[in-house]
């Protein structure tokens, strides 16, 4: 019984406070460039107001164009159940966690790129390409940070993995992870979530033809994924095992926080990287994820 | 060109009018083979038109040879039926002869792609765009963009053939808001026309509205005062310095580099305001009527005008300062959307775009008329062809046009602003070419007996310039096309008129 309110209470936490990033990014930008910018709770008001309306369905479009956003998103909460959160461990922890993480983050990919394939719009079908092309170096260096996570700690379980910091290559991790998280959330210098240009799009030009609560649905959960891998970086960064149930949790909060006005920054000092050069820093990202696993397996204790 | 021959082609000068009897004719395959010599000997082409007789179609052809200040013009005799395309020869005269061939039925024999350039279908409802061109094979596939499109702009549509991010081919077809502009003015001035001119391009007003007014005074054989012919040239790079500005935020804003395309906005509407200083409206709505301006500007707001400018300018260098110095806007500049100069040159390409290609293309320098007869800027080029090119020579002209502008502000001839305008002279055919921020705007117009317009023709600069836009995207990633789009920023209602 108390698992099951345990689960429940992490599934508000995560469901609740997602939406909040995007509107702290938001922030972040309208103060660099000297606006007044969009309400932190933005996202909650659309996606309040996107609950509310209805739906319109391509004529062309199976099932699937509203399946895949559902299911995108629960396999997304389902990842996020799995994420320990600082002290508080696992919500399901168990050996070998980690990789049914990595599996559901790529269910919710098929899925919603399942989704933008159903219309048959040629845009939509550009955006797909681009999004599983990237995802195949940005999965490689997230699948090397895990290894390397995991022989720093010699489990294949989430609370160990993420209990120690990563040791020496702790700084490498984070750089390399940094990069997969700008490049898995669609921000800056990858993709730009405020452009109106679809030729120049990958994730928004994907949801072009969804409307009322499957964008909802869909936006949701491109927070939840933002807030997933923030929280995932923060943890294998920092030391959590080591300190004081309050202090781990007032250092999650900080790094999430931090990790979150990070992105707002990239975004307002960078220009987006033109699409031929996107492939070079994910290969960056990766060489990063890699040096760690080295130092990790090599490199001996901290 | 100094061989020009003057009995094939009669020259004149930027804003200047002759008689029609005066202008040299031939017939339909002569005027081609004159025409293609003289292009060939670098002579430009400004405007090919039709001017419908009971007897047939005369085709009118305007030639800028910017090397020796002139233009030139000549016609056919009245045809039916067709004549060897001139665009076999020379590209640029391709959608010329497109458009003559759709408002007068006279045929361009072997032109490669003759389609509509903007009537309205059956229905009335779109243009009717005819086959596309298409790229077959197994990878390639096909993209269309708009009429219908994200952003707040103006209605286009855009075929993509590409082969995965690659474009191979982009076809553009325009139209969407014809109006008829052109037709609407045969029989006129009417007492709209002034204001009709401000809205061939909204974007373009001050430059529409001097080069109609400045035909209209060669028609009646006058001159305007020289004080409104400064504070036209005023008014000029006012608008130069809002859209060039805008152009630059927007371009910053296309490769998300916030810092600069947030500054440029306000900084744009600074400039608009100054605009609106001298004469109430942001656009210059309202402000050159034939015969001068409606408005003056007293010493006070001069004085006003000019602090205002500079602190402008201030922030306006700053804001650019940040997109040069930044290496990730270099990164998505350099080397992108290239127009090589022969290819400028070809499709006679012209304002910021052929600058940007190292041509020396500016009607305020090469043909200059009303008060740039008086006051010279430096033509601003750049040689590359790329986006950084043409957001390069952007900032060029803005400094340039700041400085001219605080020069020319405290140097106002005394004066009045507006004179009565006499009739206009009957069967005369005038030429008017002003430098817009976008490039050369040429009116041609033609007066019947009574004096009223007979037939009036308007080359906005993207008329020209659409199929460079097409040519930069060749060999391109197609996610480049916002940017090199916005490089060449060009009007659509300007060119369906």
């Amino acid at each position: 019984m108390s698992t099951l309110l345990d689960i429940l209470l992490r599934l508000t936490l995560w469901i609740l406070l997602a939406p909040l990033l995007p509107g702290i990014i938001n922030q972040v930008k309208a103060w660099v460039a000297g606006r007044r910018g969009p309400p932190v709770l933005q996202l909650y008001y659309d996606l309040s107001r996107l609950w509310r309306k209805s739906v319109v369905m391509s004529t062309l479009a199976s099932p699937g164009f509203v399946a895949g956003p559902a299911v995108a998103w629960v396999a997304l909460v389902g990842a996020a159940i799995l994420l320990p959160i600082g002290p508080f461990g696992g919500g399901l922890s168990f050996k070998g966690d980690v990789i049914l993480l990595v599996y559901l983050l790529a269910v919710a990919r098929f899925c919603t790129t399942w989704a933008a394939m159903e219309t048959g719009s040629a845009f939509e079908g550009m955006g797909a390409a681009r999004e599983v092309s990237y995802a195949v170096l940005t999965e490689a260096a997230l699948i090397t940070a895990i290894l390397a996570l995991s022989v720093e700690s010699g489990s294949v379980a989430l609370d160990r993995m993420l209990a120690l910091s990563a040791g020496t290559g702790a700084v490498l991790l984070a750089a390399g992870l940094f990069a997969v998280l700008l490049a898995e959330n669609c921000r800056v210098p990858f993709d730009d979530p405020n452009t109106h240009l679809e030729l120049t799009m990958i994730h928004e030009v994907m949801v072009l033809d969804h409307s009322g609560p499957p964008l909802a649905v869909i936006l949701h959960g491109a927070a939840l994924k933002l807030l997933l891998f923030a929280v995932l970086l923060s943890e294998a960064v920092l030391p959590m095992g080591r300190m004081s149930p309050l202090a781990a949790t007032a250092a999650l909060v900080g790094a999430v926080g931090a990790v979150t006005i990070g992105v707002g920054l990239v975004e307002s000092l960078l220009a987006r990287f033109a699409f031929r050069r996107v492939p070079l820093l994910l290969t960056i990202a990766f060489l990063l994820c890699l040096f760690a696993l080295l130092l990790a397996w090599k490199g001996g204790p901290a | 060109m100094s061989t020009l021959n003057a009995t094939e082609f009669a020259l004149l000068d930027n804003v200047a009018g002759l008689d029609w009897a005066e202008v040299p004719e031939c017939t339909g395959p002569e005027l081609v083979r004159r025409t293609a010599a003289e292009l060939a000997r670098g002579g430009r082409l400004c405007a090919w038109f039709g001017v419908p007789e009971p007897a047939g179609t005369r085709i009118v052809a305007v030639l800028a040879f910017d090397a020796d200040n002139t233009l030139a013009v000549a016609r056919s005799v009245p045809l039916n039926v067709g004549y060897p395309a001139l665009t076999l020869e020379h590209a640029g005269a391709h959608l010329f002869e497109r458009e003559l061939w759709e408002q007068h039925a006279i045929r361009p024999e072997g032109h490669p792609w003759l389609k509509p350039v903007r009537r309205t279908d059956e229905a009335g409802t779109a243009p009717s765009m005819g086959e596309f061109f298409r790229v077959e094979g197994r990878e390639v596939h096909e993209v269309a963009v708009g009429p219908v499109h994200a952003g707040i702009i103006e209605p286009g549509h855009f075929r993509f053939q590409c082969a995965g991010e690659e474009v191979l081919h982009l076809e553009i077809a325009l139209g969407y808001q014809h109006r008829g502009i052109e037709e609407a003015l045969t029989g006129g001035p009417h007492p709209l026309t002034a204001s009709q001119m401000e809205v061939v391009a909204g974007d373009v007003s001050i430059a529409h509205a001097t080069a109609h007014a400045m035909l209209v005074e060669a028609l009646a054989g006058s001159e305007p005062p020289l004080r409104a012919q400064w504070l036209r040239a005023v008014a000029l790079e006012l608008e130069r310095l809002a859209n060039h500005t805008g152009d630059l935020g927007a371009l910053a804003n296309d490769v998300a580099f916030l810092p600069t395309s947030a500054a440029c906005g306000k900084i744009r509407g600074d400039f608009l305001n100054l605009t609106a200083l001298v004469c109430g409206n942001r656009f210059g709505r309202g402000l050159v009527r034939p015969g001068g301006c409606r408005h003056d500007l007293e010493p006070a707001r001069i004085a006003q005008l000019g602090d205002r400018l500079k602190s402008a300018m201030a922030e306006a260098e700053r804001a650019s300062a940040w997109l040069w110095d930044a290496a990730t806007v270099r990164a998505r500049f350099e080397d992108v959307g290239t127009v090589h100069a022969a290819q400028a040159a070809e499709l006679g390409l012209v304002g910021p775009a052929a600058r940007a290609c190292g041509l020396v293309r500016d009607v305020r320098y090469t043909h200059p008329a009303g008060w740039h007869r008086l006051a010279q800027m430096p033509v601003a080029v750049w040689p590359g062809g790329d986006v950084f090119a043409r957001a390069r020579v952007r900032w060029l002209e803005v400094q340039r046009s700041g400085e001219f502008l605080g020069e020319q502000l405290s140097a106002g001839p005394e004066g009045p602003v507006r004179e009565k305008l006499p009739g206009l002279l009957p069967d005369r055919l005038a030429v008017a070419l002003v430098e817009g921020w976008r490039g050369e705007v040429c009116h041609v117009a033609l007066t019947d007996s009574a004096g009223r317009f007979r037939r009036y023709k308007i080359v906005d600069p993207s008329f020209h310039n659409w199929t460079g836009l097409a040519l930069a995207l060749r060999g391109q990633a197609i996610s480049d096309f916002p940017v090199c789009n916005k490089s060449f920023n060009l009007s659509y209602c300007g060119f369906d008129l």
